[in-house]
């Protein structure tokens, strides 16, 4: 980030002592009535947190039932049909309940924050946007309890499968319409919110990174939850109303469908990882206690990846047979998209170059971040080659790769950002040394668990799969047992953080890290229920 | 919890000594594999000298990085009193690494351009074979060349007991077919792939070949095998719950022993069409038909008739099998649109009239319902 001076710091007193007011309008809420009916940016983006957490431990409790039964050859625990059932809510959780909901908790306490704003812009819709989450939540996994269970048809949801499902399906289906509303709300607020709250003197160029990522995934998800939604309304009436969209004997096609999702689900994936570059550009520069280098080249480089994700979608269907034309140009195309990825890593590098580093929990795992996303990076490169594709297209290999983006991705940026704002949020420091275990636990059981899978999927082992050839045992055992070491490290994560809620542990400063920037860093820890009711000046 | 990690204790323990000695499966995945397969044909050893061309290229990208990255964070640490510098931007660096990986970028792009267009040229056929993949096996069928005409469905011959862990597995666990696709070898074979139900894909790593077999749309692929020998896949796009049971073995022959097995399986064929005006007694379908559902119905409504609802009904005690016959037979030839029920016209008149008379005669059936016996004439007559 270029360089923010501020000219006046919004008192620091007048803050606290603002919200002890008697102005009814103003003083905190008690009680339910301050969680249902939240307006506040900071509450609603703990409740964000909070969902997707346990979000997170649901969608982690189905991986581990997966890696169970997969643990040696032979159907031990589950029959398939439960088992696909697991794998397809895996994924629709992970994804649309723990992943982007985080990165929205994320964008609602912080930018504000990092822009100088004293609130979303649109309040209210802010709240509907949160709680339309629980809602969907619970449609979800009520699906697993009627008859047929939930959709066993993969989180992509492939026609014709998915139109054999029974009401599991339905209940999906409709549970990812809230979702996609719920997220379609809370962009249009943050893309309002930083584009019309901006303290003044804080032009677009000097924001925080964060900032510029969310308001680019922002647009990115306007974008394309309506193809998404466009995509099921379609598998619903294909269902129930006698349309023929993916039936080729009523004149459809089954392939529009993976066209129609995955110019989705393309743009989906960067939706999922662009804020991660932007907690990561945070904090890299903050425990390098030097400036981030290259900050205008990070934000081209994140549009230029926003860009190119909407015009690369069907690299995901090499092996539908398509022209050789088409698949010369995604082939092409995708791998374009190595080229603004490798300009953000080479950025942070430079930015760790003649540095004065230290190595804090959320230091560890922006580089962890930046280590194991690069291999996932490269297995992207390497996947964009069609005829590699071909071959190990709907294998391991695919799953080693975007758990490596998923998970070393997205949830290590997560974790990174969690350690470096929680002083902020809850006013207390985290154990640092059950931080650092926190992270080598998790970046060793990760690898153990997911990089076996790179060589299943070379070998030949097909995704998805309830049982497996004898030959593909060891490495389906190393990676359950990964899995369940991977599992039981997230406890860490879950003590140190309801520690801090708690009021335990060291208090923090208002600036707990010697080189951290922006404005954030100038209220009080924890954050004052309203901040920046009067907008600092940024110079 | 311990409970439960004794428990997976036990099971790794009982199932360590029920599954096989782990050996590599000819044709298919070799213990622990590492790689791709360099496989039996020029296009699988071009994809595998890709990906050891991407392999090396970014080993030796992120070697440079990281190498750089862990110097960095080695010395310039402030715990050995590195001052922090201050530059944040270098017009020249950021343009020379912007450029030099889309040259290297390139680079890649061009050899595999090569192997795109050599895989996408399904042209100059020596012999052209149909697939069809369904809810849970492939279906061949032989457009030209001396088996004209041949078709047949490949099953998985793992019997359940190596599944449910009550057996040693096999080396050739879930990879083994009753009817494998048998081609010559030195030839090239355009495979024509459809799908009757959902989306299947049909993959066969040593030959390079992975097409994903769309319902009511033909695409095409081809390979030429330079070996003899039996090569294996499995279905690889998930196409419901028995998606890991429909695997794939090709059996690549010379010339002439594919020349004498298209012989005999003309003959064969032939000789297995039944006269199909013939009475049959109720004993001789209920056996033919036990064969029959073993093979195509088990998968679905289960050796218990009891199916998995609701996708998959229940025969035992059904309106349509304990019905009159003609709806039964009905359902038989036409499917059930919009579900996994399938049409099985492509059955002889015996061996519907064999599967129907079986399930009527079978569980909680026997001896309720209405047309206990369906004749092979009856079937004929509804067709």
């Amino acid at each position: 980030m270029s360089s923010v001076t501020i000219d006046t710091i919004p008192g620091k007193g007048e803050d606290i002592s603002h919200g002890h007011h008697d102005d009814h309008a103003h003083g905190v809420p008690h009680g339910w009535r301050r969680w249902l009916f939240a307006t506040n940016h900071k509450d609603i983006g703990t409740m964000y947190l909070i969902f997707s957490f346990v979000m997170f431990l649901e969608g982690g409790v189905l991986a581990l039932l997966l890696r169970t039964e997969l643990f040696v050859p032979g159907l031990q625990f589950f029959q398939p049909e439960l088992f696909n059932q697991f794998t397809t809510m895996h994924g629709l959780i992970m994804v649309f309940g723990a992943i982007m909901p985080a990165f929205v908790g994320f964008a609602n306490w912080m930018i504000p924050l990092q822009i100088g704003a004293s609130d979303m812009a649109f309040a209210r819709m802010n709240n509907f946007s949160f709680w339309l989450l629980p809602v969907a939540a619970v449609l979800l996994t009520a699906s697993f309890f009627v008859p047929g269970g939930a959709t066993a048809a993969g989180w992509t949801l492939y026609a014709p499968l998915s139109l054999q499902m029974g009401p599991g399906m339905d209940l999906a289906i409709f549970a990812i319409h809230i979702m996609g509303a719920s997220s379609i709300m809370g962009a249009i607020n943050i893309i309002v919110t930083i584009l019309n709250m901006r303290a003044p003197g804080m032009t677009l160029m000097k924001m925080p990174l964060f900032c510029w990522t969310w308001l680019i995934t922002a647009y990115l998800l306007i974008a394309v939850m309506p193809v998404l939604a466009a995509a099921i309304t379609m598998i619903l009436t294909d269902r129930h109303f006698g349309t023929g969209f993916f039936n080729a004997a009523m004149g459809g096609d089954p392939v529009l469908y993976q066209h129609i999702f995955w110019f989705f689900g393309h743009p989906e994936v960067y939706i999922m990882i662009l804020p991660a570059f932007g907690i990561i550009s945070a904090i890299v520069p903050a425990f390098a206690r030097k400036p981030l280098f290259g900050y205008a080249s990070m934000v081209y480089a994140t549009a230029s990846i926003a860009i190119l994700s909407f015009i690369v979608w069907a690299h995901h269907m090499f092996t539908t047979g398509m022209p050789v034309t088409a698949q010369l140009y995604f082939m092409y195309a995708t791998m374009l998209i190595s080229i603004p990825t490798g300009v953000k890593v080479f950025n942070w590098v430079a930015t760790m170059w003649k540095g004065s580093m230290t190595f804090e929990t959320p230091m560890l795992f922006a580089i962890g971040f930046i280590f194991v996303f690069t291999i996932g990076g490269f297995t992207g490169l390497i996947l964009s080659v069609a005829p590699i594709d071909i071959q190990v297209h709907d294998t391991y290999y695919v799953v080693a790769h975007f758990h490596y983006v998923l998970v070393a991705g997205s949830l290590f940026a997560l974790f990174a950002g969690a350690y470096y704002w929680l002083p902020k949020w809850t006013g207390r420091m985290y154990d640092e040394r059950l931080g650092k275990w926190h992270f080598w636990m998790s970046m060793i059981s990760f690898n153990v668990t997911f990089f076996p899978m790179h060589f299943l999927g070379l070998a030949g082992m097909p995704r998805r799969y309830a049982d497996y050839a004898t030959q593909f045992t060891d490495f389906h055992m190393i990676a359950t047992i990964g899995a369940f070491w991977f599992g039981f490290s997230q406890l860490i994560f879950m003590y140190l953080v309801l520690k801090a809620y708690a009021g335990k542990g060291e208090a923090a400063a208002a600036k707990p890290w010697e080189a951290a920037e922006g404005l954030e860093w100038t209220v009080p820890s924890p954050a004052p229920f309203h901040t920046f009711e009067t907008p600092p000046v940024v110079r | 919890m311990m409970k439960f990690k004794g428990l997976v204790l036990a099971c790794a323990l009982t199932m360590s000594g029920m599954a096989a000695a782990q050996v590599n499966m000819p044709g298919g995945p070799a213990v622990n594999q590492l790689n791709l397969t360099t496989g039996v044909t020029q296009i699988a050893r071009d994809v595998a000298w890709l990906h050891w061309m991407m392999l090396i290229i970014c080993l030796v990208i992120f070697v440079a990085v990281f190498g750089v990255m862990f110097y960095s964070i080695w010395a310039h640490r402030k715990s050995k009193g590195a001052k922090p510098a201050t530059f944040h931007e270098s017009v020249g660096v950021e343009i020379a690494w912007t450029v030099v990986p889309f040259l290297i970028v390139i680079g890649m792009a061009l050899p595999a351009t090569r192997t795109v267009v050599a895989m996408k040229d399904t042209s100059g056929a020596d012999l052209t074979v149909k697939v069809t993949g369904y809810q849970w096996k492939w279906g061949y069928e032989y457009i030209d060349g001396p088996a004209e005409g041949v078709s047949f469905l490949s099953n998985l011959t793992t019997p359940t007991t190596q599944i449910y862990n009550l057996e040693p597995k096999s080396e050739f666990y879930l990879m083994e077919v009753d009817n494998p696709l048998v081609v010559p070898v030195g030839k090239k074979v355009r495979m024509v792939v459809t799908a009757g139900d959902v989306i299947h894909s049909w993959m066969v790593p040593d030959l390079g070949v992975k097409q994903d077999a769309i319902p009511g749309f033909l695409r095409d692929t081809w390979f030429r095998a330079e070996q003899v020998g039996e090569y294996r896949g499995q279905c690889a796009e998930l196409c419901g719950k028995d998606h890991a049971f429909m695997p794939i073995v090709v059996k690549v022959v010379s010339e002439e022993d594919y020349v004498a097995w298209a012989k005999e399986k003309q003959g064969a064929n032939a000789a297995a069409a039944d006269d199909p005006n013939k009475q049959w007694s109720s004993e001789e379908l209920v056996a033919r038909g036990q064969t029959v559902y073993n093979a195509q119905c088990l998968a679905c409504h289960q050796a218990t008739g009891k199916g998995v609802p609701p996708a998959f009904p229940a025969l035992d005690g059904s309106q349509i099998v304990m019905g009159p016959m003609a709806a039964h037979i009905e359902i038989m030839l036409k499917g059930k649109p919009g579900t996994a029920m399938q049409s099985y016209a492509n059955l002889s008149d015996v061996d519907i009239a064999g599967v129907i008379t079986y399930t009527r005669q079978s569980w909680g059936n026997a001896g309720k319902g209405a047309d206990a016996v369906v004749q092979p004439s009856q079937v004929q007559a509804a067709r």
